[in-house]
């Protein structure tokens, strides 16, 4: 395989990834924002901050509402992690890789992206946001499932493999990064109600609700929240399994051992947290680390198998 | 869908008899449309649409503005031609590239066709597309354009007719069966009755074609196509060939020449071993250390591996000599030296500039003929006679007596027709040519039936998708003459 296809591969399924996770985190925001009390300081720009996107944001944009943080999220071209540009990125990737992707991923990512652009309105403003959003997140688990039930497994699947789980456990430390990052905002006085709130949202935003009742059999509860998002090793959102898949996949390509060194080194600490004063400062910077620790992963991948710029 | 409104003019029309009856190969296709309602045929015609929206199926047009990848524009009613007709036109085509894969192997070898005086010496000594680095190679059979894309436009006399030969890197194959795969989604009713021959075993010859000039005589030879990148006109249909044919789709930086003199391709495992390119992009760019030393889409060394016969490159380098509007003229002569036999695609007259008694005659007659320069395509920088302005005529006059070798004329053809939607329900003759593509390698193959273009301006005569032609289907059918 062609080293530059195996990196189109790799970001084809980074931005699906990114687009899926964009349209679920400020789906999930609209709800949580309904259920907070209205003197909480928890407000839509949390969505800028935990995409560490804040200067971007401030050169665009003076007022920090509603509006402009979903237009920023969403339809923004001058954010390259929008939801728009991602799905653009998707699609020229997949332009560019039409040779070892099956035929039908061209037409699926072209419908999911004529109907994400021409309908941006509707994810603009709220009343319909919901359908809209639903209906980009179904697109990707469409584009997803073909990929998986048609693709060949072979080297290709396993960047993209590797893109997407990369992706997904950089995801999952940022909406981990959200909820600690609000509750530290309501100044510490935030009540059980409110941080059950919170950690809820941050369950449904990575679509975790479920599988945590089911694993934890217990209520929700922020140091459970986030042992579990970190370290759960059967759900696939978990930072664990993630990294626990990229290491599979890693080990059915050639020439794996720098990579596999690399996500080796990366581990979540056990039980890192016991109390709800557990998830303050430090262990936003933890989550901090962990991101970083991904980025020299990505680093290695592009050493080892992508074409030298 | 009434088509007693439909008016042929005094053009051969594709479809229908001057009386305004159904031609043989066309006649269940206009009674089965002729029983659609205006809304039915109108939602057929917004499906196809619809259809190459979402397959994604574009060009790319280069303006001032930048790039722009404009959806192809496609007729819904196809153009049809009986499967007798079609025998004779195909074995003219492979008549004419054997002949001229004869004529380019011969001018890179002997010239034996000038020292016999059949073609003047000043058609390679001047010609752009003679390349000195490839005298004395040769290609596996003797053969350099692998590919070729042949246009043929039919007069009012209803014969075919040759407008030129592209034996450089013509495209728009990808185009037939695209056209082929949106009307079966369009109109699937009419490929259960009809004997309509199928077009899609293209891309198994192309493989098969190139596989044959691989110099390893290896199980699986690797073949590539090399495209000049995402923003090249074309780069759409690089890569439906390369997925069609499953192999790999490369730019010049994935593909490097060792010490070895042979290609290698850059893979996650490290450098892999390359026996035959597709390439996409004009000689000039294939390999800096040879050709234009700016040229960052070629691969330094490629020329040194193709002279050692490392590798198969299609369409050989400098098989584009034959590929010029004054060769054109000698085609006739060309077939009739090395194959012994009466060519059986007639060409179109053709009056060469550089001679003084037919200059003459093209300069009092701008007003009537077609003038074109020898060595462009895309139907750039041409006088079209009839629809030019005096002004127009006079700067074609000074560029002429300029550089007299360079233009050709020809008598202003009487297209034929074909009833094209223009808008809703209005169906106007339309004029079209028709591109087949020929392969040779070890075998020789035709398309069934080709690309068929469309001029969609009213009594326009460019059928160019860069100047606003668009295209239909084309059906070879089985009509049961003997």
């Amino acid at each position: 395989m062609l080293s530059k296809v195996a990196e189109r591969l790799y970001w084809t399924a980074r931005y699906i990834e990114r687009v899926e996770n964009t349209a679920r985190l400020v789906s999930v925001y609209d709800k949580l924002l309904f259920d907070l009390p209205k003197d909480i300081n928890i407000g839509w720009y949390n969505l800028v901050v935990l995409n560490s996107a804040t200067e971007l944001f401030e050169d665009r944009y003076k007022v920090q509402d509603e509006r402009n943080v979903v237009k920023f999220m969403l339809a923004d071209d001058t954010n390259p992690s929008s939801m728009l540009t991602a799905l653009k990125m998707v699609r020229e990737n997949i332009r560019t890789s039409r040779d070892v992707v099956p035929a039908e991923t061209w037409e699926l990512i072209n419908e999911v992206y004529l109907y994400a652009k021409n309908n941006i309105q509707l994810g603009i403003n709220r009343s319909r946001r919901h359908d809209y959003l639903s209906e980009v997140i179904k697109g990707c688990q469409m584009l997803s499932g073909l990929l998986y039930g048609t693709m060949s497994h072979d080297a290709g699947w396993q960047f993209m493999k590797l893109g997407r789980d990369l992706e997904r456990a950089d995801m999952t430390t940022r909406i981990l990064d959200a909820g600690a990052f609000g509750l530290l905002q309501a100044n510490g006085d935030a009540s059980v109600n409110l941080r059950q709130i919170v950690w809820g949202n941050v369950l449904r935003s990575a679509s975790a609700y479920m599988s945590y009742r089911r694993t934890l059999k217990g209520a929700v509860y922020g140091p459970d929240v986030a042992n579990f998002m970190l370290e759960d090793p059967h759900f696939p959102r978990a930072f664990q399994f993630c990294l626990m898949q990229m290491d599979v996949a890693a080990a059915k390509l050639p020439k794996n051992d720098a990579v596999r060194k690399v996500i080796k080194a990366i581990k979540p600490e056990p039980r890192l947290a016991e109390e709800d004063t557990d998830l303050g400062q430090p262990f936003r910077d933890y989550l901090n680390d962990l991101q970083v620790q991904l980025g020299e992963l990505h680093e290695a991948i592009a050493a080892t198998w992508f074409p030298v710029p | 869908m009434d088509w007693k409104r439909y008016e042929p003019q005094d053009f051969f029309d594709e479809l229908v008899t001057p009386a305004g009856n159904p031609r043989l190969p066309a006649k269940r296709l206009i009674s089965y449309l002729g029983s659609l309602s205006e809304d039915e045929v109108e939602s057929r015609r917004q499906m196809a649409e619809a259809t190459i929206q979402e397959m994604g199926v574009s060009f790319t047009v280069y303006t001032e503005e930048g790039n722009i990848d404009r959806a192809w524009p496609f007729d819904i009613i196809p153009r049809t031609i009986s499967a007798k007709q079609w025998a004779k036109t195909a074995a003219g085509l492979k008549q004419r590239l054997k002949a001229l894969n004869l004529f380019i192997d011969d001018l890179y070898h002997d010239q034996k066709i000038i020292k016999d005086g059949i073609v003047p010496e000043h058609l390679v000594t001047n010609s752009k597309n003679f390349r000195p680095e490839c005298v004395g190679v040769s290609p596996p059979f003797g053969v350099w354009a692998h590919i070729c894309g042949t246009d043929l436009v039919r007069d009012s006399d209803g014969e075919f007719y040759v407008l030129e030969d592209n034996l450089r890197v013509p495209s728009g194959v990808s185009y037939m069966l695209e056209n082929r795969a949106i009307t079966k989604r369009v109109l699937p009713e009419l490929f259960e009755n009809d004997r309509i021959l199928p077009v899609d075993d293209y891309c198994s010859n192309l493989f098969d074609t190139l596989v044959s000039l691989s110099p390893r005589k290896v199980k699986k030879p690797v073949v590539v196509v090399l495209t000049p990148g995402i923003f090249n006109s074309a780069y759409f249909e690089h890569a439906f060939l390369a997925q069609q044919m499953g192999v790999e789709l490369v730019e010049g930086s994935d593909l490097v020449v060792n010490d070895d003199d042979c290609v290698y391709m850059r893979t996650i495992s490290g450098l892999e071993r390359v026996d035959v390119i597709y390439r996409r992009i004009d000689d000039l760019f294939l390999d800096p250390e040879v050709f234009r030393k700016d040229s960052v889409l070629g691969v330094p060394g490629l020329m040194r591996a193709w002279q050692k016969g490392n590798v198969g490159l299609a369409n050989a380098p400098g098989a584009g000599v034959a590929d010029d509007k004054v060769v054109y003229a000698y085609v006739p002569d060309i077939i009739r030296y090395y194959l012994n036999e009466e060519p059986i695609i007639p060409n179109v007259k053709t009056f060469l500039c550089e001679d003084p008694e037919q200059r003459e005659y093209v300069l009092e007659n701008l007003d009537k003929l077609v003038v074109k320069p020898a060595n462009e395509s895309g139907g750039y920088g041409m006088l079209v006679g009839p629809h030019s302005t005096k002004k127009d005529q006079a700067a074609f006059a000074k560029l002429i007596k300029e550089n007299p070798r360079n233009y050709i004329a020809q008598p202003t053809l009487a297209l034929s027709t074909a009833p094209t939607m223009v808008e809703k329900n209005a169906l106007e003759p339309r004029h079209l040519d028709l591109r087949p593509f020929i392969l040779q390698g070890e075998d020789i193959y035709v398309t069934t039936g080709g690309l068929t273009r469309v001029a969609m301006r009213k009594g326009s005569l460019v059928v160019n998708s860069s100047q606003g032609g668009g295209s239909k289907d084309t059906w070879i059918v089985e009509t049961g003459e003997a």
